[in-house]
């Protein structure tokens, strides 16, 4: 599903590398965490594989696409197969939550009657129902956070990114945004998690990729977040 | 393609620059028409031009009793038989086109005409103290000029030989310039409305750059990303270009044809040729807009 083959990212004006020869690949329905330091490449993949940035060598594949292959014009139907969540949530203030939602199907074109039928489905799944009118300056950054879950995904995307999707919200309350990542990831849907989070790494045992200084130090299936210390 | 959702995208982009799209608006009609204004003029100038030179290079006066000429108060006022004469040569010269007979009762008319807004100055002159004049037309009257109006200058009958293109050569040099002056402030103008329409499209940009991060984010295209820009630009160069429209018709029904009621000829401007200019101003505001929009987003919405 995500294809890293020996990419090597440096930034303009930066003498180290964000990534160094990174090998990493993603199957179909797994949950990957990407942990390590800030400053560590983590944000540098995620961009990478929404071809927000082009790598200074190495080959990335997603989604079966050579994205070095993919014309500029083409990339947003390549946006289209990827949900994103971020630490900030990034949802539009003057957009209830049902709005908010309603939103990633409108700017790519879907029909109204299909909008209507999918999204509360999705403010459903993670666990919203009830609060479509609400605004987000009247929500919690949980509920927040879920709201962002659901836009990311009401598009079916094969692809889940998340950002340090706990970054901003308490333990209690990131168990249940990890619950609606897990309940995303059994639909089928590829998640590749950012995180500094050692107790949801540890708790979830999955699949763990630590980056530091941009180089992949430990890549384990069913890993913990601080083993390689 | 959701029209409805592009269309109320656009209202909250409008909305929300209301000074900025009202500052636009406001240059690209003021622009448009002063554009509008200039071409009227030119297309003023050239019928007027067209209508003369259609008509006649020369005119030759002939003397009546009340003639202040030495020539004629020697002679007295033409006789048919010198009319007949200067007819006959006039005709027979190969430089002229056609030779055309103003009696002193149709010169009356016509001066009646011109002057009837200064009563007093008609009533003092009667029928007889405006001359008769031969107006002739010339085959090539830059070089003809001269041969034919030396050949009847002095000739019996004759008060004085006038070159009506160096009179109204006046008269267009001063409707050149004002057509030159109003074509040139509209071309500032339109400088500061690209310039505005940048502006507009940036600001625009700046207040909906959480709308278009998230859209770049799920993947919308790229068109549709720019469209409520493009559409925005365009939209307020429309509302402009109305009033703009609205300016000319009064521009014209106004200026222009309270202009043609001092000739005497039909030189006024036809609904056709306002229509033309209108829909010119049109085009101009609508790429100029659309354009500039598109340039500056692709400055501002890099994908």
């Amino acid at each position: 599903m995500i294809n890293f083959d020996n990419v090597t990212k440096v930034y303009p004006n930066q003498n180290r590398p964000a990534l160094e020869s990174v090998n990493i690949s993603v199957s179909k329905g797994e949950f990957v965490f990407l942990v390590g330091p800030s400053g560590s490449g983590k944000s540098t993949f995620l961009r990478l594989v929404l071809k927000e940035e082009r790598p200074t060598d190495g080959r990335i594949h997603v989604a079966g696409r050579d994205l070095a292959r993919l014309t500029n014009w083409k990339v947003p139907y390549l946006r289209r197969r990827i949900g994103c969540v971020f630490q900030d949530f990034r949802l539009l203030p003057n957009k209830n939550v049902y709005q908010n939602v309603a939103f990633a199907l409108e700017v790519i074109g879907k029909h109204r009657r299909l909008i209507r039928k999918v999204v509360p489905e999705v403010i459903d799944l993670v666990g919203l129902e009830g609060k479509h009118d609400r605004m987000p300056d009247e929500l919690s950054g949980g509920e927040q956070q879920r709201v962002a879950m659901a836009r990311a995904f009401v598009n079916r995307p094969m692809i889940l990114l998340a950002d340090e999707p706990t970054g901003n919200i308490d333990p209690a309350t990131s168990i249940g945004i990890m619950k609606v990542l897990d309940r995303i990831n059994r639909t089928g849907t590829t998640v590749v998690m950012a995180t500094h989070d050692a107790a949801i790494v540890d708790s979830m045992r999955k699949r763990v990729i630590e980056l530091e200084y941009g180089k992949v130090v430990r890549d384990q299936s069913r890993g913990v977040y601080g083993q390689a210390y | 393609m959701r029209s409805q959702f592009v269309l109320s995208e656009i209202w909250i982009g409008l909305r929300r620059n209301l000074t900025m799209t009202l500052a636009l608006i406001v240059v690209v009609a003021i622009s448009l028409s002063l554009l509008g204004t200039g071409l009227l003029f030119v297309k003023q100038v050239d019928r007027t031009r067209t209508y003369w030179q259609g008509k006649v290079e020369l005119s030759i006066y002939l003397c009546i009793k009340t003639s202040p000429e030495p020539q004629c108060e020697q002679n007295g006022p033409a006789t048919d038989a010198e009319r007949t004469a200067l007819h006959n040569q006039l005709a027979s010269m190969p430089q002229v086109q056609a030779v055309y007979y103003v009696s002193q009762q149709q010169a009356y008319t016509e001066f009646r005409q011109y002057f009837s807004n200064e009563p007093a100055l008609v009533q003092d002159t009667q029928e007889g103290d405006i001359p008769d004049s031969f107006e002739v037309k010339l085959k090539n009257p830059e070089a003809d000029y001269n041969i034919v109006a030396s050949a009847v200058t002095g000739a019996s009958g004759v008060e004085t030989v006038v070159d009506e293109m160096t009179i109204l050569d006046k008269f267009y040099r001063l409707l050149d310039g004002a057509r030159n002056a109003v074509v040139i402030i509209a071309l500032i103008l339109i400088v500061a409305a690209v310039l505005l329409v940048a502006n507009t499209i940036r600001l625009s940009a700046f207040n909906r750059r959480r709308e278009t991060a998230i859209m770049r984010l799920v993947g919308a295209s790229n068109f549709y990303i720019q469209l409520p820009f493009l559409l925005e630009g365009t939209i307020a160069g429309l509302i402009g270009w109305a009033i703009a429209a609205g300016l000319l018709v009064a521009v014209k029904s106004l200026m222009l044809d309270s202009l043609e009621q001092y000739f005497s000829f039909n030189v006024g401007l036809s609904v056709g040729d306002l229509i033309e200019v209108i829909i010119f101003s049109m085009v101009v505001g609508v790429v100029l807009c659309g354009a500039t929009s598109f340039l500056t987003l692709r400055r501002y919405l890099r994908v």
